[in-house]
């Protein structure tokens, strides 16, 4: 029994079958083995991007950090004519956007994910979902140019304006709305983002409340519990994991966006006292100045500022995704 | 008041809360989208498909160029990204339910689903337009391919999982070698969801913005060439919105429509192609 | 042990000997040692879990497809152990059919739905693939319903008619035995007493092996049966014997329902 194949041989057939058979055995094993291996080439590929990613951007930063060594994190200088580079101004930037923007889409996102599973009428839920999901599919230039045109002039003149009257003389918090209501800056980056991340953090906020096994919330609902009591006791201890986790997704997002951030930030190097005045993330670094870079110092702190944005979202997005999936995973379903 | 009517008012609170939370973001969205529609439809004209992207300064003008351009960058990356992104996902679906390397995979394509795609763009930038000495269409479809991929692997592992055990096993028993099961039985069992991971790709990629800026940059004239700098609608409106001139912003709000109309014209015809399937 | 080698006139189909089988550290079979009778049907039955499916799932190897799960022991299928790692497992499986419990067929036309398999391992030109094809649903008793509409997908017809052409696509590649595992649990009685007339008359030229949950079932259509208890083989014989005088006492009471 050589390779295993003659063994089962149909006695009414001859050899010429035999033969066919034992060939199409081999091929099958050869094209087995080489659909394996061709598909794993395929997987790899999304593995070679990101090695790829890290090991392109180390090498072109390389410059750069070898200039300025660790301060390069926290110099509070971003000079072109000077060729003088610090990623603080852009750190700071993108890490207010965010915070502002999650600031306003966590309460938010958590009021749609509640409303479309426990309150909203069953007619409604799916369209009503729907819509969240397609607002999740908007490109987000459009949000920028939405934020640039419409939403930044109306800030100006109707919201900024009051925000200054109301809490402007407060200690400490009334710095942060000094200056001229000029619609764009870092405020307004953070507010157009948080419309860009809810539909994100809403989608995944209802997910992993739908994973609440009903029978737990009927018996909550049994001894007497109002729709808010279930939420409160049952639903969010339950997907608290998981809630983290969509809000951890919604920052990697908002971390790393561009267009939504670019067109409303206002594009200024440097780190102002008031959230009214305009910044710049690191994402709007880029988009504004890589294409124009000069070669050398510029540009290679231009990459170390793409290094650093993709180290802090890939750990970010790794944190979400092990929250959502232990989310998911070990307390649902 | 007694405990009873606190507890009805919090939930009352609780409830309405949530109300306006979903009113906040319904309203947000028409806001969006009604300026989008009001300002991108007073830019479509005759003039707006057949005539180029103008000069500065110049009266008039279109977005030909630009729709070519990015129905070409977007063409190769769908070539691209479709049997790359199946493939991969057969990997995942078919044998990677206990190797570590596909374990791996998983994650990192997670992380890509999300990952900033300006990144990309810098990325490709330093593999493709330093080394072959330019901007160009070809890069653009890389950069969004690379961001493509990761979408068509995880819809079609996700898929394939879904197919039920028993048919994948009645495959074998015929004695199917595992490329025809995978192939001819499962994959064809769920086409319309793979399908559909394909358009939420392509839909996906429509309107990244960063990625282009750096890799197929921009293009004045009309061009075909993919190896040279390429016109695209997101770049486009990026330079155009932010410029002085009003005929520019005017397209710059077409072409921000045409982009949304595209978008969630896909993200439409998807649910419409899978519930139909699901049901059928 | 209490199994007892059956008596056939035409010699075993396949001969299991001392079967151990393991999903990970827990055992599904335990020393099983039977023979199956060639063109006669055998029938497994006792209750959920007591690894009847395992035991029918190791003739084709089906196990293989998933990590953990291994077979010790032997099943000789013409003189040669097809547990044997080098034996190809997809010949195996061409040589030995199997109808599952819920209606598979291909996600493309019936026809084929059948022509997948035959291709497989036969070279043949369009008519002679066409008469097969026929051929087949014929031995199935579907011709007569398909035979206008061969070019629609499979799964356009009855969960009945997709059981008989599961049976059809089995029966198409020409294997030795013919593996049913509950193939009409998920069936109407009609549909069922279509399919219990087919394994009669199927069973002339293949040898059966059915799964089944039914105790008339497998009183009606087999020759030989197998009570299975906890991974264990109970007890075989024929049919007529195991039902009117069963030897155990585990036996009786399971097939006088008192337990299962």
């Amino acid at each position: 029994m050589p390779n295993g194949t003659e063994s089962i041989v149909n006695e009414a057939t001859g050899t010429i079958e035999v033969d066919l058979q034992a060939r199409q055995v081999r091929k099958f094993r050869a094209q087995d083995s080489a659909f394996h291996y061709v598909t794993m080439l395929f997987a790899l590929v999304v593995l070679a991007a990101l090695v790829g990613i890290l090991i392109s951007l180390s090498v072109e930063a390389m410059p750069s950090l070898k200039e300025f060594g660790p301060a390069f994190l926290w110099t509070n200088v971003w000079s072109v004519p000077d060729d003088q580079y610090g990623a603080l101004i852009a750190i700071y930037g993108t890490l207010t956007t965010s915070f502002i923007a999650l600031l306003i889409a966590v309460p938010v996102s958590f009021g749609i994910a509640l409303f479309l599973t426990e309150t909203c009428p069953v007619p409604l839920r799916r369209p009503l979902g729907t819509a969240i999901e397609l607002l999740a599919g908007v490109p987000s230039i459009i949000y920028g140019i939405w934020g640039l045109f419409i939403f930044a002039p109306l800030f100006a003149d109707h919201v900024q304006p009051h925000l200054q009257a109301l809490l402007g003389g407060v200690p400490v918090i009334g710095g942060w709305f000094s200056g001229p209501p000029i619609g764009i800056g870092i405020l307004t980056a953070g507010i157009v983002l948080s419309l860009m991340v809810i539909p994100f953090i809403a989608s995944v906020m209802r997910d992993v409340f739908e994973t609440v096994p009903p029978i737990l919330k009927e018996s909550a609902y049994g001894v007497g519990c109002t729709t808010w009591e279930v939420v409160r006791n049952i639903v969010l201890p339950y997907t608290r994991v998981g809630v983290i986790g969509g809000i951890m997704l919604g920052l990697g997002r908002a971390l790393g966006e561009t267009m939504a951030v670019t067109f409303v930030i206002g594009n200024a190097n440097r780190i102002g006292a008031s959230l009214f005045s305009p910044g710049n993330s690191i994402a709007s670094t880029l988009a504004n100045e890589f294409a124009e870079a000069d070669p050398g110092l510029h540009v290679s702190s231009l990459f170390a500022l793409g290094l650093v944005l993709f180290v802090i979202t890939f750990i970010v997005l790794a944190i979400s995704r092990w929250l959502i999936r232990r989310g998911m995973g070990a307390e649902g379903l | 008041m007694d405990l009873y009517s606190l507890r009805i008012w919090k939930n009352r609170i609780g409830i309405g809360l949530s109300m306006l939370a979903m009113s906040f973001g319904l309203l947000a969205l028409l806001w969006i989208l009604w300026t989008l529609f009001s300002k991108g439809f007073a830019a479509f004209s005759w003039d707006f498909f057949t005539q180029d992207t103008p000069a500065p300064g110049s009266e008039g003008g279109g977005l030909r160029n630009a729709i070519v351009g990015s129905g070409l960058i977007l063409f190769f990356t769908t070539l691209v990204s479709t049997p790359v992104g199946i493939l991969a996902g057969i990997y995942l679906a078919e044998f990677g339910r206990v190797s570590r390397f596909a374990a791996a995979t998983r994650f990192v394509t997670d992380i890509m689903l999300s990952a900033p795609s300006i990144v990309i763009g810098l990325f490709v930038y330093a593999l493709m337009v330093e080394t072959l000495g330019g901007f160009s269409g070809w890069a653009g479809s890389l950069a969004l391919s690379l961001i493509a991929i990761p979408v068509v692997v995880r819809t079609t592992e996700n898929m394939l999982k879904l197919v039920p055990t028993s048919l994948r096993e009645a495959a074998f028993a015929v004695g199917a070698p595992h490329w025809q099961v995978s192939l001819k039985v499962t994959l064809r069992a769920v086409k319309a969801g793979v399908v559909t991971g394909v358009l939420l790709a392509i839909a996906r990629v429509t309107g990244e913005t960063a990625p282009l800026l750096f890799t197929a940059l921009n293009n004045q004239f009309f061009s075909t060439n993919m190896s040279e700098p390429m016109g695209n609608l997101p770049v486009v409106i990026f330079q155009f919105a932010m410029s002085p001139y009003e005929n520019w912003i005017e397209l710059a709000w077409g072409g921000a429509l045409l982009i949304a109309l595209l978008v969630l014209g896909i993200n439409i015809a998807t649910r419409i192609i899978f519930r139909t399937k699901r049901n059928g | 042990m209490s199994a007892q080698p059956a008596e056939s006139a035409n010699g075993p189909s396949l001969q299991i000997r001392k079967l151990n089988f393991f999903y990970g550290d827990f055992q599904g079979l335990k020393d099983v040692t039977m023979n199956v009778a060639r063109n006669m049907v055998t029938a497994f039955i006792g209750p959920s879990g007591c690894g009847k499916s395992t035991l029918l799932r190791t003739f084709n190897r089906m196990y293989d497809l998933y990590p953990g799960q291994r077979a010790e022991g032997e099943i000789l299928f013409n003189g040669k152990n097809l547990l044997d790692k080098k034996q190809d497992v997809n010949l195996v499986r061409a040589k030995i059919g199997m109808v599952f419990q819920k209606p598979t067929p291909f996600p493309m036309t019936i026809y084929e739905n059948i022509a997948f398999g035959v291709r497989l391992y036969e070279r043949m030109s369009r008519s002679e693939m066409d008469d097969r094809v026929e051929w087949s649903l014929r031995k199935a008793a579907l011709w007569d319903e398909v035979k206008d509409k061969l070019q629609q997908n499979g799964l356009s017809l009855s969960g009945g008619q997709q059981q008989r052409l599961c049976i059809a696509r089995a029966v198409a590649v020409k294997p030795e035995i013919v593996l049913l595992d509950e193939p009409t649990s998920a069936l109407d009685p009609i549909s069922t007493a279509k399919i219990e007339e087919l394994i009669n008359e199927l069973k002339s030229e293949y040898t059966i092996a059915i799964v089944t949950h039914n105790m008339q079932q497998a009183a009606r259509i087999s020759d030989f049966t197998a009570f299975m208890y906890l991974g264990e083989l109970i007890e075989f014989g024929k049919t007529d014997e195991l039902f009117v005088k069963p030897r155990k006492k585990q036996t009786e009471d399971y097939i006088t329902g008192r337990f299962g």
